[in-house]
């Protein structure tokens, strides 16, 4: 039994030579580049997670920005049609206003039309009964001066008449 | 359904054993051939745990390997281990040495530098080819697979290798020089574990329950942290007490403590080397006594049950490769955190 602890001088020199061996081997060709790119990989992940929430944020950076381009787009919309609306009442006013003035004018017009229109007729009948009332005075006339002793007595009137004044 | 999973859990059971069988008969059989003279469970015991020059696959099917000797007087001699043996497989002396328990001298008793390939120097180069058959597979996967998820046997140590350098490097060595460490730490823990799965195949050599190979670990763990002390490391040994008392008072302390903190040193990589080799060899020691008990009463009953508590040993084994060479990689970590620690007053 002593045996099993007492190292042996010959295994002892194997045992370093074959592990000094591996642990170079090892290190060289297979740990350094397994760790290496272990950490790499862990690297490109943690990138990517990075990368997805900036993407995530910047969408949600996006999706405020249309929220408030929408709310401006909507505001400026309601102004707008408020403008419009107010124009369209403008105008709609000042039509009833333009119309109404015309409409006036255009009574006027045509009331001042009638009234000349009046009286020229009005006018017309005067002349017409004036000089009807001379043509009848005329014929009358005639017929009483027809008589040479009536034209005397009415030259003689004149006469006394014009005396007088 | 529940009723399903139990013929399969039974099923599974019944594999295992079928697996398991042949390693009952390998290990039975040497001692069946011994029990014709009186058996010697210690002789059988300690020829499964030993060194050879040697190779006894299976009783009856040997693997001579060679011997390499060297000494000033004759030099460089390398010859196959069978000239020590006759047709009657007698041990007989070849060459000038003879051969006594494995242990090989010259015939006058002088002492000879024994490099041999062994059993156990046969199963570390098995244990490095492996290492390096395998991580080289697992390298390979990293090139290929470059920016992607591991595949195949890349995926299967990937957790292993994160683990030891996050929750073993990491964690004791800290984050800022717990790198330089992290090739030894993975080249232990991996030889460790592969060696102690190598020695439970039947007719497999004990590699890592020898006290030579424990040694050589311990040794490079304490190397290593002796050659990467800092002035923490070695302040907390030279004055351990600090600015806690006078040094007049500490002048005295210290012809006690000095030497309590030198061997304190060389007790760490001591409990690392007689751990594992403690650790491994009793398990090999357990199964082995246990199937022997069936050879010692020479009952069929206590062959069964004695073989049945034998596997159940066998699956523990199993735990217990991985868990000691997590023990080893760990503790090795933790004396390399001390020897980097920065001074914290």
């Amino acid at each position: 039994m002593s045996s099993l602890v007492t190292p042996d001088i010959g295994l002892i020199i194997w045992q370093l030579i074959v592990f000094v061996a591996i642990l170079i081997i090892l290190r060289a060709f297979v740990w350094i580049p397994i760790l290496s790119a272990l950490k790499t990989r862990e690297f490109q992940i943690e990138d990517s997670l990075r990368a997805a929430e900036n993407a995530k944020s910047e969408m949600e950076q996006i999706k405020a920005d249309n929220e408030y381009l929408l709310q401006e787009a909507r505001i400026e919309r309601d102004t707008i049609l408020k403008e419009a609306r107010t124009e369209a009442e403008h105008i709609v006013a000042y039509a009833k206003a333009e119309t109404s003035d015309i409409t006036s004018k255009m009574l006027q017009d045509a009331r001042d039309a009638i009234e000349l229109e009046k009286k020229s007729a009005v006018s017309d009948i005067k002349n017409l009964v004036s000089s009807l009332s001379l043509e009848i005075a005329e014929k009358v006339l005639r017929e009483k001066l027809a008589d040479e002793k009536v034209q005397k007595d009415l030259v003689d009137k004149f006469i006394k008449e014009a005396k007088i004044n | 359904m529940t009723q399903r999973a139990d013929i399969l859990k039974i099923n599974k059971f019944l594999l295992i054993i079928a697996l398991i069988m042949p390693v009952i008969t390998f290990a039975g059989g040497d001692g069946e051939k011994r029990s014709e003279e009186a058996f010697d469970p210690s002789e059988l015991i300690n020829h499964h745990i030993s060194d050879a020059h040697s190779w006894e696959i299976f009783h009856g099917f040997t693997v001579h390997l060679p011997v390499i000797l060297y000494s000033e007087e004759k030099g460089l001699d390398i010859f196959l281990s069978s000239g020590f043996y006759d047709e009657q497989h007698n041990i007989i002396p070849y060459n000038g040495y003879e051969m006594h328990h494995e242990h090989i001298s010259f015939e006058n008793g002088d002492h000879v530098l024994d490099l041999s390939i062994t059993k156990n120097v046969l199963f570390l180069f098995f244990d490095a080819a492996l290492l390096v058959l395998i991580f080289g597979s697992v390298a390979r996967g990293y090139k290929k697979n470059t920016g992607k998820a591991p595949k195949g046997i890349q995926s299967f140590f990937e957790p292993l290798i994160v683990f030891i350098r996050d929750d073993i490097a990491r964690a004791n060595i800290g984050e800022k020089r717990y790198e330089r460490f992290l090739p030894f730490l993975l080249t232990v823990f991996f030889f460790i574990w592969f060696g102690n799965l190598l020695g439970l195949l039947p007719g497999a050599a004990n590699l890592t329950g020898n006290i030579s190979v424990t040694l050589v670990l311990a040794c490079i763990t304490l190397i290593i942290t002796l050659l990467s002390g800092r002035k923490t490391y070695w302040l907390h040994i030279v004055d351990p007490l600090g600015k806690s008392m006078p040094w007049a008072g500490k002048i005295l302390l210290y012809f006690i403590l000095w030497p309590v903190e030198i061997i304190g040193i060389f007790t760490k990589p001591f409990s690392l080397m007689v751990r594992l080799f403690a650790n491994i060899t009793a398990g090999h020691i357990l199964i082995l006594s246990i199937l022997s008990l069936a050879f010692i009463f020479k009952s069929l009953v206590i062959g069964v049950v004695g073989a049945t508590f034998a596997m159940a040993m066998n699956l523990l084994e199993l735990f217990v490769a991985v868990l000691q060479a997590y023990v080893f990689t760990m503790l090795s970590a933790l004396y390399f955190g001390q020897a980097v620690e920065e001074a914290h007053y």
